[in-house]
Formats: structure tokens, C-alpha cells, sequence
């Protein structure tokens, strides 16, 4: 594989009245980090958003080529595409990746928005050939998404709130950091932390830093005492 | 060579041209486009909640026309893709009204020399800035011609005395409701030099905000634009005037 930059892991997960998209920071080619700051989870549109894995450079720009283009349809119509039309649209252009792909170079993105027909929040995953697959609960992608799937399975319920399914999915790209080389984990000496999106009925909305900021050290602090997170009951 | 039967001047195509233009456009109702201290408002008399007279085009930048409607909804679409393939080829801060005016002005200019019939259309190019003194109002006419307006611009059917108007009410600083309310006189007013009064459905209204990030444009409509129009001063009440823009063009 040629020695370009990588996005590593996403995490996705509805809960009522919306979705949340949460991204760890670090982009590595190889053993290298190449950067510790990266964002990997981007505003779409006004009601949803995109978390890229795979080849950071072709991801980045397959972003904003799609935020151009559903903006650009909006403006065109004067209404947006439905959710579903938006999901096919990405998948339209992750197919069109499949020749870089096969040569080592994938982008591999998750899909999240609100959809305002249903009221509810939802989850689309791709494979390379612009397969769409629509994810229920939670989903994640990238090289730590098995560490973070695992941890996802053990923490979330449908009937958490918002700032819980946040906290999930911080625990959640904590573990991937934890057991993925490539996952970059909340960087406390230099206040680096998660990019975590929402989306709601009201829109798309950034957390603020100094939000995570908090959720992230009451995690540490409980990680001091019990390393591996929350125990889950045996039944 | 003699010169061909029926030989008609240069001059003479052009002041034809002209006039149709002209005619055309002054069968439509009017658009009003102002600055208030955190942008610039667009206020048009539009029936139709569907066919926009006012639309966005960028993140800073909003379009605005009055005349056939299949015809400067022909320039907005293309005004949009432009600016969006520019925002995608460069950055988002590369694409400024200045350069889509031109555009448009090259647009206009040869639809007016070398087409069969020139674009019944007037429109309106703005772009706000940082403050107000960034703020910027591109009029554009039939021809290609391209003003650089300052403060207020109006233009459609009753221009000429809307204009008046906003000349007299408008000043630098203006909140959005003293704005709105001076818009939707100017509107109310005739030609003829009746007044006659305008309702929240029979306007389309929409501001580029300042205080908005990246997507400045919004529109008013519902709860808000009655609460908007609420500031209004009561002015005395004509009955509504006789409905232009249904000429045999469809003039919106």
C-alpha cells in the first residue's frame, strides 16, 4: 500500500431524537503518525454527517465534493434530497473509487442524519463497491470499529439520552485506541479530543471541545479504577 | 452591393430591442433589495410561495430578478452551478459577486446582440461583507449593463416610484424591521401614485445575515415575517391595486 496518510475509527449511534458521529484524531501512514489533530467527522449537510475511514487524501476530498453536491441540489430544487437519496448519492461515489480502491487506496466512509420524513436519526455503512448497507443502533468503521463494535455492544441501550450515547461512544474510541495502534485516544496534555457531531431534528451540531473536555476526564477518572471501562452484567 | 430590401439600422434593432425589453419587464411586479445594519434585505411582491423571485447563490451572496420567470430562472441556475464549481475548484472565499456579475453581464450583453429576442429580465447580484461598508449591490439590466448601487436598489413594474421611496426612507444602519417596514412601502406603492397594502402571503422576503456563519442567506417566512411586519406603521389602508404581471408573458 502505497505511504499515505489513513483515518482509523468512527463511531455511530441513534438514540432518541437523533444520531450522534463520534471520530478519533489520528491520521498514520504505517507505523508513523502523520498527524494528531485530524478530523475525520465532517457536516454534510443541514441534517446529517460523514465519518471518513481509509485513505485520508481521497476521503477529504470525496467530502467535500459531496457536501458541494447536496448543497448544490438544494439551492437547484429548493428542497433537500430525502436521507435514502443522500445515502445512494455517496454510495454512487464511493463506486466510482472502486479502480483506487482495488489498488490499496479505499475510502470507506459512515453516513448519519436525521431524517426529518421519519423523525427519526440513521446509520448508512459502505463497502468499497459503493455497497449501502443501513445499520441499526450503532455501527463503526475503520481499523479499530471491531474494538469499538465490541465496546459499543456492551454499553449501548436504546433508551439512552443524548449526552450517554455521546459518553458510549467515547468509551467506545477509547477501546479502539486502546487495542488499534492506528486509533488515536484523548490526547489530555494537549487537549485533543474526539470530534463528536449530532444531529437532531434541530440540525447538525458540533459538541464543543471543552464539553468533551469534561465527558472525556470523568471517563479517565472511572478507566483509573477499572482500565477496561463499565463491567456489563454476565446476563 | 445596395443595401438589401428592407434594411433596418443598427441603431434602430437595438432601440427595438430595447423597448421590448423594457415593456416586458415593466409588466411585473417590483423588487426592493436594501442594506440594514447586519446585511441586506430582499423584498418582493410574489403570490407564488413555490416560484422564488429570491434566491441564494452562495454563502455571502443572494440573486434577485424581476421579468420572465423562465428566463432569469435560467440565469439563477446557472449563477449557482457557478459559483458552486468555483467554491469546489478553489475555496468557498474565492467566489465573490463581483466576478458572477461579470458573468451575468457577458450573459445579458449576448443575448442581447446576437439572440432573436433579448432577456426580458432585470436582476440583482448582492453580497455582504464583513460590515456594511463591504456590503455590495450589482443591478444588472436586459442589455448587460451593470450598476454598482449603493444603499437600495428597486426594480420591476413600479421601480420608478418604489424607488422614490427607499430614496427618501433609506439611511445607513437601519434595523431589519425599519428595513422591512420602508421595503414594504416602497412596494405599496404605485406609479399611478395609489397605495395600496401588502400582506405577509403576497410577500417573498429574504435577508443575507451577517451575524450567520458560512450560509448567510435565510429566508422570512411564517410567525417571523408577521412579527416582522408587525413593526410596520400603520399607513392608510388603499385597496389592493389591480394585479399586474399577468400579461400575456406569464411576468411573475
Amino acid at each position: 500500500m502505497p505511504d499515505v496518510p489513513h483515518g482509523t475509527t468512527i463511531v455511530s449511534a441513534v438514540y432518541e431524537g437523533g444520531v450522534v458521529m463520534a471520530g478519533d484524531r489520528r491520521a498514520t501512514v504505517g507505523n508513523y503518525i502523520a498527524q494528531r489533530d485530524i478530523e475525520k467527522v465532517f457536516q454534510a449537510d443541514e441534517f446529517s454527517c460523514v465519518g471518513i475511514a481509509g485513505t485520508a487524501g481521497l476521503a477529504i476530498e470525496m467530502v467535500r465534493l459531496f457536501q458541494v453536491e447536496l448543497q448544490h441540489y438544494e439551492k437547484l430544487e429548493g428542497t433537500t434530497l430525502s436521507l435514502d437519496g443522500k445515502a445512494n448519492r455517496l454510495a454512487a461515489m464511493i463506486r466510482n473509487n472502486l479502480g483506487l480502491a482495488m489498488q490499496g487506496l479505499a475510502v470507506v466512509p459512515l453516513f448519519a442524519g436525521y431524517d426529518t420524513a421519519r423523525g427519526e436519526g440513521r446509520i448508512y455503512s459502505y463497502d468499497v463497491t459503493g455497497g449501502r448497507y443501513e445499520q441499526h443502533s450503532f455501527h463503526s468503521v475503520g481499523s479499530g470499529s471491531v474494538f469499538a463494535r465490541g465496546a459499543m455492544k456492551k454499553t449501548y441501550r436504546d433508551d439512552l439520552t443524548e449526552e450517554e450515547t455521546i459518553r458510549a461512544c467515547i468509551g467506545a474510541l477509547y477501546d479502539a485506541a486502546d487495542d488499534d495502534s492506528a486509533t488515536g485516544g484523548p490526547d489530555i496534555t494537549r487537549n485533543i479530543f474526539p470530534v463528536i457531531t449530532v444531529v437532531t431534528a434541530e440540525g447538525f451540531r458540533r459538541v464543543p471541545d471543552a464539553d468533551i473536555g469534561a465527558l472525556v476526564q470523568a471517563m479517565i477518572a472511572g478507566r483509573m479504577t477499572r482500565p477496561n471501562g463499565p463491567n456489563a452484567p454476565l446476563d | 452591393m445596395s443595401s438589401p430590401f428592407g434594411y433596418v439600422s443598427p441603431e434602430q434593432v437595438m432601440k427595438d430591442r430595447a423597448d421590448y425589453a423594457r415593456k416586458g419587464i415593466a409588466r411585473g411586479r417590483s423588487v426592493v433589495v436594501l442594506t440594514y445594519i447586519d446585511g441586506i434585505l430582499f423584498v418582493a411582491e410574489n403570490p407564488s410561495s413555490a416560484l422564488h423571485k429570491i434566491s441564494e447563490i452562495y454563502d455571502r451572496i443572494a440573486f434577485a430578478a424581476v421579468g420572465k420567470y423562465n428566463e432569469f430562472e435560467n440565469l439563477r441556475q446557472a449563477g449557482v452551478r457557478y459559483a458552486d464549481l468555483r467554491g469546489y475548484a478553489y475555496d468557498r472565499a474565492d467566489v465573490t459577486g463581483r466576478a458572477l456579475a461579470n458573468v451575468y453581464a457577458q450573459t445579458l450583453g449576448t443575448v442581447f446582440t446576437q439572440e432573436s429576442k433579448p432577456y426580458e429580465v432585470e436582476i440583482v447580484i448582492a453580497e455582504i461583507g464583513t460590515d456594511t461598508s463591504g456590503d455590495q449591490i450589482y443591478r444588472l439590466t436586459y442589455d448587460g449593463s451593470v450598476g454598482d448601487e449603493h444603499g437600495f436598489v428597486a426594480m420591476g413594474g413600479s421601480a420608478e416610484s418604489a424607488g422614490t421611496v427607499l430614496a427618501e426612507g433609506h439611511r445607513d444602519g437601519l434595523s431589519l424591521d425599519d428595513a422591512l417596514a420602508l421595503a414594504v412601502r416602497a412596494l405599496s406603492q404605485a406609479d399611478n401614485g395609489e397605495r395600496r397594502t401588502l400582506v405577509a402571503n403576497q410577500l417573498e422576503v429574504a435577508v443575507l445575515d451577517r451575524t450567520r456563519t458560512a450560509r448567510t442567506f435565510r429566508r422570512l417566512v411564517g410567525p417571523q415575517l408577521d412579527a416582522a411586519l408587525g413593526a410596520e406603521p400603520d399607513e392608510s389602508p388603499l385597496e389592493s391595486g389591480g394585479d399586474k404581471g399577468d400579461g400575456p408573458h406569464a411576468t411573475t
